[in-house]
């Protein structure tokens, strides 16, 4: 196993490894919950959440688990981690929660949760295990709201809800399923033709 | 220990302790989601029944209507919340009716998964103040836009007419149910809880 510096292990997840730039994982909530940059952003937080606490509790664990039950054992992990999560904006934050709908209890199934837990968390020690979740996690905020805030400055020329180009026409399809595939499209060509630049 | 058995050990421990800590989350959070609903429903029938002082719950069959009295103990009118199919999912709407049953007095879209930018106007101000002090008799209709609305008629948004058309039988359908629970004998020897209300937003 490679003994990189452990900062790295934080900003690997951020552009080398992001799961949604330069991995395409966990594509469905990305395109269907992005219509707007609180949504992206809430989004992100709460698979982060999910994320750090399991990859937590499985590096803590990792010895202790049989390789035969391991897949079941991280499932039931993440889906507890994911049900706490759920409930917490449903008590607390009842209009995102709203806006998210089904997307909340289907980071169950966000195939990267589980992936870095097989990749990383149950051969890390914790430390390393955190970081890597936060790295990846941050990813995917990153790439949420930034595909969440143009899909809405495009779609109704506002970010975070605040006006920032005046008079603009929306463009409905940007909101629409069509610009989510659009605006993912340019911007993975867009992180590829920086990536070849290098 | 066998690796059978350290299976069954660690799936066991790991789904005790799962189960415990869902439990104590879902106790946390039942009465602040309990209080959000009801918060939701109080907004909305202030928003279509303006002016009420106290709601009174009524319970009949599987039928529930809010009775909306002003602060002088008279009856404003009824409102209900009544749910159907719209174009791509559920639309939950929370109506108001004056005490005759005649005039409806607002209409508030609680949920609805309609198309952005098209169907979703359903939500906006402009289509659901349509509604207020719209005649509900014999039924509320609606016209496509362009043309002059009756008094019992809402103009239908441009290019969602299928939208607009699922409110406006959303509407009578939970208005039909209302006049029968109505009409069948003085609701108040139903109430079954009385909520108190201060008016206004909360």
């Amino acid at each position: 196993m490679s003994r990189r510096p452990w900062y790295q292990e934080y900003l690997k997840g951020l552009w080398e490894e992001n799961p949604i730039f330069r991995m395409l994982l966990g594509m469905c909530p990305t395109l269907a919950v992005t219509t707007s940059a609180l949504n992206g952003l809430s989004m992100g937080l709460a698979t982060t959440f999910v994320l750090t606490s399991t990859s937590l509790v499985v590096s803590i664990i990792r010895k202790l688990v049989p390789g035969q039950v391991r897949i079941a054992t991280f499932t039931v992990i993440i889906a507890t981690f994911v049900t706490v999560a759920d409930l917490f904006l449903k008590a607390k934050f009842p209009a995102i929660s709203k806006a998210l709908g089904p997307y909340v209890p289907l980071i169950v199934v966000n195939c990267f949760i589980l992936g870095r837990q097989e990749v990383f968390a149950s051969k890390n020690p914790t430390g390393r295990s955190i970081l890597d979740a936060l790295g990846v996690g941050s990813g995917f905020i990153f790439a949420l709201t930034l595909l969440g805030s143009i899909r809405e400055l495009l779609g109704s020329g506002e970010v975070f809800g605040h006006e920032v180009i005046p008079g603009w026409h929306p463009w409905v399809v940007m909101i629409l399923p069509a610009g989510a595939f659009l605006t993912l499209g340019f911007l993975v060509a867009a992180m590829n033709a920086i990536e070849r630049t290098k | 220990m066998s690796v059978s058995a350290r299976m069954m050990l660690v799936l066991t421990v790991v789904g005790v302790f799962s189960g415990l800590s869902l439990v104590y989350m879902d106790k946390y959070a039942e009465p602040y989601i309990a209080l959000h609903k009801k918060e939701a429903v109080r907004e909305a029938i202030d928003k279509v029944l303006p002016g009420v002082d106290k709601v009174e719950e009524v319970h009949r069959d599987e039928t529930v209507i809010y009775r909306a009295l002003d602060s002088s103990g008279k009856l404003l009118g009824y409102a209900f919340l009544a749910e159907g199919p719209g174009y791509q999912g559920k639309i939950q709407l929370m109506v108001g009716v004056a005490p005759d049953l005649r005039r409806l007095t607002g209409m508030e879209v609680l949920e609805s998964v309609e198309t952005p930018g098209l169907g979703a106007k359903i939500t906006e101000s402009s289509f659901e103040e349509q509604f207020r002090g719209l005649e509900a008799v014999p039924a509320v209709g609606y016209v496509k836009a362009g043309r002059k609305p009756a008094p019992n008629e809402i103009t239908a948004i441009t290019g969602a007419t299928i939208s607009s058309a699922s409110v406006v039988r959303i509407v009578n359908e939970g208005l039909n149910e209302v006049r029968r629970v109505v009409r069948a004998g003085p609701p108040d020897c139903e109430t079954e809880a009385t909520i108190k209300w201060k008016g206004g937003k909360k």
